[in-house]
């Protein structure tokens, strides 16, 4: 009956650990096999064409370009590799503009040859229309359609996921959101949680400390939503005040947000590593004339370095894949930051704020997915790094 | 001439009294051998001449110890400075997670020394003064840990004698060590007492009637009897001392 017990345990231990690892690979898998959609879609909306002249030499466009056009950014086929003439944008709604109520008929359904003939009577115009409206054998120079290619993806400095007719995925932004963001977080993190762990490890009493680091580790309970609160209530009125800024939601109130919430991983493990310096080292120290102070930064710093570092990036880990609290206070503007004072916007953020409103197997849905594993790809690298050091640190001490 | 006097030197561990109206004069550039069982308090006394007990929370001191006539525990006393004059080697082998240079040159550094090649002159004459130099002239820069345990124990005597104490604290430095490392530390401190004063823990009481001129026994935080070497190991005075150096207990 023991035997049979025991072979049980062992089997449903065995058969959950199975399960997870199961798991984890589907979701990874899952995620993989959904980001790289991306690429199989075309750079025009599914189902619809862009139709130019005949005459018009122009036959492939950039999804980026394309925008240009119907932005009326671009407003010269010269400027696109064609003729020198005016480029005249047409969307399904100029219609009207341009035919009577009878002409395009009750249910539309002389509207694809009424357009036809339209842009083939107008040398620079460019319309963009379902691919079903247009009549078979029209006289027609259609853009040739691609999928959206890496390079427009991770080269692209534009994300304008909803954009039509061709949305833009250029992930640039985001990523330099999330690393600028990151980056300061560290930086203010780093000398406030290395000034408390020495503080707590070397200097506070007993009683302190043991005070300290159990309010310093509930800092790690709080809810990320709760930060975000906080920083959009107070950190972020501040910092309109006191820089002067338009709106005070910026990459330096998501760097302090994430800083304080970085905090506690930070200290705890490098207030660790840092007790666990061994006392003969100190004692070692003290013998040969150092002072304390000498002893900590010659001695307990130096030898607790591995351990240090690898708080320091669990805590950049934290900040990189941290959603709420910068969704909330970063002010979510997909561009390129030049300073921190600029609003920006995080993958995480993206991911979240965008996904709800993303059709299900479109372009856009899967974009999110692929940043979702740029985010695994950055967060695994870290997660190596934090390897990396503490075995090397391991393997010095030994 | 007294190198190092203790005068009726009672120490507490919070509540307990781990050494018990001990007073005892240590003579320059002698070597003197400390001898007891564990526990009996020999290494709290050691730690007393560099105040090293000052970093135990509870640990109380009442009497004077004093070392060329100036009390060590007078207000005032600057502790780093007397750790500069009074050296110690610890049991077992504590090197800094450094090069083999920089655990020399460590004590200069701190001491505010900046000087390099006086630095660099001293670091080869204090691995050269622990029979070192030869092992490790070629790799100066390479990890203290990357030498022996034996090398290692040398390597914490020259970085204790790079700094130049008028007196050198060893709390069992041969413990760690193989028959042939002992040996080569042993023979170390025997060169070392023309230079300085050494104090020496050691539960080997072959290797006390070997390295030392003056041994002390120490049993349940009493000093038992304190003599010349040759007199403990041969004609000691008290029972105690008699039973421990036969093997009878400890």
């Amino acid at each position: 009956m023991k035997k049979f017990l025991e072979k049980a345990v062992k089997w449903l231990l065995t058969a959950s650990g199975f399960v997870t690892s199961v798991v984890i690979l589907l979701i990874i898998g899952f995620l993989f096999t959904e980001g790289a959609g991306l690429f199989r879609e075309p750079v025009v909306e599914e189902g619809y064409v862009l139709a130019l002249n005949r005459e018009n030499p122009v036959s492939t466009l950039t999804a980026a370009e394309i925008k240009a056009v119907f932005d009326e950014d671009v407003t010269n086929w010269k400027d696109l590799g064609g003729d020198d003439m005016e480029i005249v944008p047409f969307r399904l709604e100029d219609a009207d503009k341009y035919f009577t109520q009878e002409q395009l008929g009750a249910q539309y359904e002389h509207a694809g040859a009424a357009i036809a003939s339209l842009v083939a009577s107008t040398p620079g115009m460019i319309a963009f229309v379902p691919g079903s409206m247009v009549p078979e054998g029209a006289d027609l120079n259609l853009i040739e359609d691609k999928n959206i290619s890496a390079g427009e993806v991770f080269g692209g400095k534009e994300w304008f996921p909803t954009a039509t007719p061709a949305p833009l995925f250029g992930i640039l932004p985001l990523l330099a959101g999330t690393l600028w963001v990151s980056l300061f977080a560290i930086l203010f993190a780093l000398p406030f949680g290395i000034s408390i762990a020495v503080y707590m490890s070397e200097v506070a009493s007993p009683k302190v400390r043991n005070f300290l680091k159990p309010v310093i580790e509930l800092l790690n309970g709080i809810p990320s939503v709760v930060y975000g609160f906080f920083g959009l209530i107070i950190i972020v009125p501040l910092l309109q005040q006191v820089f002067g800024l338009p709106v005070g939601e910026s990459g330096l109130a998501g760097s302090i947000v994430l800083a304080i919430m970085a905090l506690p991983t930070i200290v705890t493990v490098a207030e660790d590593a840092m007790r666990n310096c061994p006392r003969t080292l100190r004692e070692a120290s003290l013998a040969l004339g150092a002072t304390k102070w000498q002893t900590i930064y010659k001695v307990v710093i130096p030898s607790s370095m591995s351990g240090i570092a690898s708080g320091v990036v669990l805590g950049i880990g934290r900040a990189v894949g941290e959603t709420m609290a910068v969704l909330m206070v970063t002010g979510n503007a997909a561009v390129i930051p030049t300073s921190i004072l600029e609003p920006l916007r995080t993958i995480p953020a993206t991911i979240a704020a965008e996904l709800g409103e993303a059709p299900a197997g479109g372009a856009h849905y899967q974009s999110l997915f692929l940043l979702g594993v740029i985010l695994f790809f950055i967060t695994f690298f870290i997660n190596m790094c934090v390897e990396f050091i503490s075995s090397r640190g391991r393997a010095k001490n030994s | 001439m007294e190198k190092i006097e203790a005068k009726d030197v009672n120490f507490y561990y919070g509540s307990f009294h781990a050494l018990k109206g001990i007073s005892m004069e240590i003579p320059q550039n002698k070597v003197v051998a400390f001898i007891g069982p564990s526990g009996c308090g020999k290494s709290t006394f050691l730690r007393l001449f560099n105040r090293m007990n000052d970093l135990i929370p509870g640990a109380r001191l009442e009497g004077e110890i004093c070392i060329d006539g100036k009390n060590i525990y007078a207000p005032g006393i600057q502790v780093d400075e007397l750790r500069k004059e009074v050296g110690m080697v610890f049991q077992r082998p504590n090197p800094f997670p450094k090069s083999i240079f920089d655990n020399v040159a460590y004590g200069l550094r701190v001491n505010g020394i900046k000087d390099k090649s006086f630095i660099a002159h001293r670091v080869e004459e204090a691995l050269r003064g622990a029979a070192l130099w030869e092992e490790v002239k070629d790799k100066l820069n390479a990890s203290a840990y990357a030498l022996s345990g034996g090398q290692q124990q040398r390597l914490c005597i020259a970085r204790a004698m790079a700094v130049s104490p008028s007196v050198l604290l060893m709390d069992e430095p041969a413990s760690a060590l193989d028959p042939i490392s002992t040996a080569k530390v042993e023979e170390l401190i025997c060169e070392l007492r023309n230079e300085v004063t050494i104090v020496i823990v050691t539960h080997n009481m072959q290797q006390a009637s070997r390295v030392s001129d003056k041994t002390a026994f120490f049993y349940m935080g009493e000093m038992v009897e304190y003599d010349d070497t040759k007199v403990i190991f041969t004609n000691p005075h008290k029972e105690a001392t008699q039973n421990y150096i036969t093997g009878r207990f400890g």
